[in-house]
């Protein structure tokens, strides 16, 4: 059974507050919790490795798929491989995420692998976010990989957040895209204390007139140490933006490592970014709006990462 | 009714923006204009607290500011548009607004506020006040701001700038209208002659001091040249802003 602080964990990472309509798989410290599969979606637990396989059949249209770990218990790591099998014409949407509640002093951690296999002219829509949380002296670790395969004219968006509650985190995404093939990721984070987070992009642009999009915003702050990595491969007529802005506060640090690599006269890059603090502008206008400099500097970050 | 004695700003290098600057502002619209570089901004900004004088007074109704945060003088009653409006990533028009009104304004008011300065709430709340909009977007939304606080002292730092499509007769209706609401006064910061017509009080602020200070009828010929381009400038846009206030 679920206690109060499993649920709180999956209310966090999936805003789940009971059982999901549709298609989940909620995983518990390590084991799993409830499974439900439709006519459409079967997920299938993997034999040789921790994890599981999500078969989306060809042509399935508004169905969602919720895949939450909760971990809950100090001291445990746990590593998964999940496989996302979507057919195509399939139009789906994926909540992943993470929730740790560690309170003892043993470090919690969670690596998820997570492989997107997207069929031809598939749109999909991937929602993954991470939420640590406890009082001990135990660290809260998480490493998720996603790896995704866009096949001709298939459609990914992703969108990954992490505020503040995770230690540390390597987090890696790479992709590669087909002809008119679309991967456009959006990316928050929010760093606090003695936290460390690196970010590392790599999209190959393989099919004639298939694109890339990278957004990323994040904000640092007390000692916390943020990288940002991200590399376009234009390898074709094809389209890649990248663009990461950083919020830069009190005693933090962030390093943006931008890479555009053009293989063809005709790939089209672009790469935005913008490190700095809070503009003093931007607080003097909303103290002229009677708000303290405290809550404007809230108002600008809550804003920034909405 | 805001006072300023013997107001004088430098800035950390000693340079003087200020040297000794009296006012009133008790009239319903009062134009500050002069030469360009003269102070009149940092006139402005010295009024709302972003700057500290460095020597006199300010008052507003009888109340001493003249140390007061700019957050308490915001909240004692005075607004503030600037003249190079701020870009925000991720804040919308609707969140600038509440901010501004200091309530969850539901999507009537901000129409009221959006639709006064010549915009569709429908095409705006749900922006960013970011690089995608306009300078003349961005400074109707500011002027909108100023709407949504509704102050017993609004200052517009050349709010003119930037209305491209937009008529003036509008931004005048704005100002008519603002005055009607608040009761309070309008200080605006304008080179343009169709603002300083529409001033009660026109004051000429340059090189730091006030070079001159009195009615409209009084400054606005000489600062014109003659009286004769004045005078019927003045009855046209009187008439014009008689057959544009809304009952």
């Amino acid at each position: 059974m679920i206690d109060a602080i499993e649920k709180k964990l999956l209310h966090e990472v999936a805003e789940l507050d009971s059982l999901p309509v549709g298609a989940y798989n909620i995983r518990a410290n390590g084991q799993l919790q409830s499974r439900n599969i439709t006519a459409n979606i079967d997920i299938v637990t993997k034999e040789d490795k921790p994890g599981i396989d999500i078969f989306i059949k060809p042509g399935t249209k508004n169905e969602s798929v919720h895949i939450p770990v909760i971990i809950s218990q100090t001291g445990l790591t746990d590593l998964v491989y999940n496989d996302f099998h979507i057919g195509e014409d399939a139009d789906v949407t994926i909540i992943a995420g993470c929730g740790i509640h560690n309170c003892g002093g043993g470090n919690a951690r969670h690596d998820g692998i997570h492989t997107f296999y997207v069929g031809k002219n598939a749109r999909i829509r991937y929602v993954e976010k991470h939420y640590g949380e406890g009082d001990g002296r135990g660290k809260q670790i998480m490493n998720p990989t996603t790896v995704i395969h866009l096949e001709e004219g298939a459609q990914m968006e992703m969108e990954t957040t992490q505020i503040a509650g995770i230690d540390d985190t390597i987090r890696k995404t790479s992709g590669d895209a087909a002809a008119g093939a679309s991967l456009v990721i959006r990316e928050k984070i929010l760093t606090v204390g003695d936290q460390h987070a690196v970010t590392d992009f790599v999209v190959d642009l393989n099919g004639e007139g298939c694109s890339a999009n990278v957004v990323s915003r994040s904000v640092a702050k007390g000692h916390s140490v943020q990288e940002f990595k991200s590399y376009i491969n234009g390898n074709c007529a094809c389209a890649g933006h990248s663009e990461c802005d950083a919020i830069i506060m009190d005693d933090a640090r962030v390093i943006a490592t931008p890479g555009l690599i053009a293989n063809n006269v005709d790939a089209s890059l672009i790469h935005e970014a913008a490190i700095g603090k809070i503009a003093g502008e931007q607080l003097i206008k909303l103290m002229t709006l009677g708000l303290t400099e405290q809550e404007a500097e809230e108002q600008i970050v809550n804003g920034f990462l909405e | 009714m805001l006072e300023l004695k013997h107001v004088g700003f430098e800035t950390e290098d000693n340079k003087e923006i200020l040297h000794d600057v009296s006012l009133t502002v008790q009239e319903r619209f009062v134009a500050i204009t002069g030469p360009n570089g003269g102070g009149k901004s940092t006139l402005a900004k010295v009024i709302a607290g972003i700057f500290q004088p460095t020597s006199g007074q300010i008052l507003l109704d009888g109340v001493d500011i003249t140390h007061l945060s700019i957050t308490e003088r915001a909240n004692l009653g005075i607004s503030y548009a600037f003249q190079q409006p701020v870009r925000f990533k991720g804040l919308k028009v609707k969140d600038l607004l509440s901010l501004a009104a200091g309530r969850n304004t539901s999507v009537n008011e901000a129409c009221n506020f959006l639709s006064e300065v010549g915009l569709c709430a429908r095409d705006y709340i749900d922006r960013e006040l970011n690089a995608s909009l306009s300078g003349g977007e961005l400074k109707r939304i500011e002027i909108a701001m100023v709407l949504a606080r509704g102050t017993k002292l609004s200052i517009f730092d050349e709010p003119e700038a930037g209305i491209d499509l937009w008529s003036f007769q509008n931004l005048i209706r704005v100002f008519e209208k603002m005055c009607e609401q608040t009761r309070g006064n309008i200080l605006i910061i304008s080179h343009q002659e169709r603002i300083l017509n529409i001033a009660d009080t026109i004051i000429v602020v340059k090189d730091g001091d006030i070079v001159r200070n009195g009615p409209r009828a009084e400054i606005l010929p000489a600062l014109l040249g003659s009286a004769d381009v004045a005078g019927p400038a003045c009855d046209m846009l009187t008439d014009k802003m008689e057959g544009s206030v809304t009952p």
